[in-house]
């Protein structure tokens, strides 16, 4: 049995773009200081917002990696994780529960543990370029959220 | 996908990140952080274990509501129950491996100068 650690994924990261002939590291955004909000309502009364960094399994999102906002009903059985960083050797991402938690949170719902869940969530792709995330999809990400009255996110890379 | 937390708590959504990859989201930073220690592709735990998924939804939720300081980090108490071996797996670069995947890098960059030319705004994906 190894002892458990936890993987160094930016060291691996490095190493396999290196192998495949990539001169360039990726260099990941670094920040001293972390943005803090507090929740302005209780749990039971929030509308519970969700992004994903898997696409939605349709024609146009295996065609393009995109910010996509899906309605969360009726729960998707299927999500397009082609191309994207897992342990694909080791697991599979066929059971949309083990990294997209509608059910749960509809369920959640459902016993008044949250105040909804948005009637719509977001998929944001992976983006090489950093500005892209923060200058387009992000700013979209908030507008989406506002106009569905969101309170809280709940954020799930895969 | 960090940066995507830290835009939306800027502009006053509070945010929960769940995720597997610890040290990409602690050197990124984010608000909250809720580590499952799990192979990539499954941060909310084991396929079809819908009682495990639910209870890190809940931890999720938890730290959204009782985290008071950003940075906060919370790790799931649950575990892989796989092949013990998968931390040593993820994208190794071996002696086995590494012709091939000298030759995948140059198949995907003439597949991007291709793609560049068709659409130039395409994203390339990066973990």
């Amino acid at each position: 049995m190894t002892t458990p650690y936890d993987v160094p994924y930016m060291e691996r990261t490095r190493l396999y773009y290196e192998a495949q002939g990539y001169t360039t590291p990726y260099h990941w955004a670094h920040h001293d200081d972390t943005p803090f909000s507090q929740l302005t309502k209780s749990l039971p009364q929030s509308r519970v917002g969700l992004v994903t960094t898997a696409m939605p399994d349709t024609e146009q999102g295996r065609a393009e990696r995109k910010l996509y906002s899906t309605p969360s009903r009726p729960v998707p059985d299927s999500m397009f994780t082609l191309g994207l960083s897992w342990h694909d050797t080791v697991t599979h991402t066929r059971d949309v529960g083990s990294f997209l938690p509608i059910e749960a949170l509809l369920t959640i719902e459902s016993e008044g543990g949250i105040g909804s869940l948005a009637s719509h969530y977001q998929s944001v792709p992976t983006a090489y370029s950093q500005r892209q995330t923060i200058e387009e999809d992000a700013p979209a990400i908030v507008d989406l959220m506002n106009k569905d009255e969101v309170d809280v996110a709940i954020l799930v890379p895969l | 996908m960090s940066l995507v937390a830290r835009y939306l708590e800027n502009s006053g959504i509070p945010t929960v990140v769940v995720g597997s990859a610890l040290d990409i989201i602690e050197h990124v930073g984010v608000p909250r952080y809720l580590h499952t220690d799990f192979p990539l592709g499954n941060p909310l735990g084991t396929p079809y274990d819908r009682e495990m998924q639910r209870q890190h939804v809940d931890m999720a939720l938890d730290l959204l509501d009782k985290a008071s300081q950003a940075n906060t980090v919370s790790r799931s108490p649950f575990s892989w129950q796989g092949d013990a071996g998968w931390r040593d797996d993820y994208s190794r670069v071996t002696d086995a491996n590494r012709a091939a995947l000298a030759a995948a890098g140059e198949a995907r960059r003439a597949k991007q100068r291709a793609m560049k030319k068709t659409n130039p705004k395409q994203q390339i994906p990066m973990p």
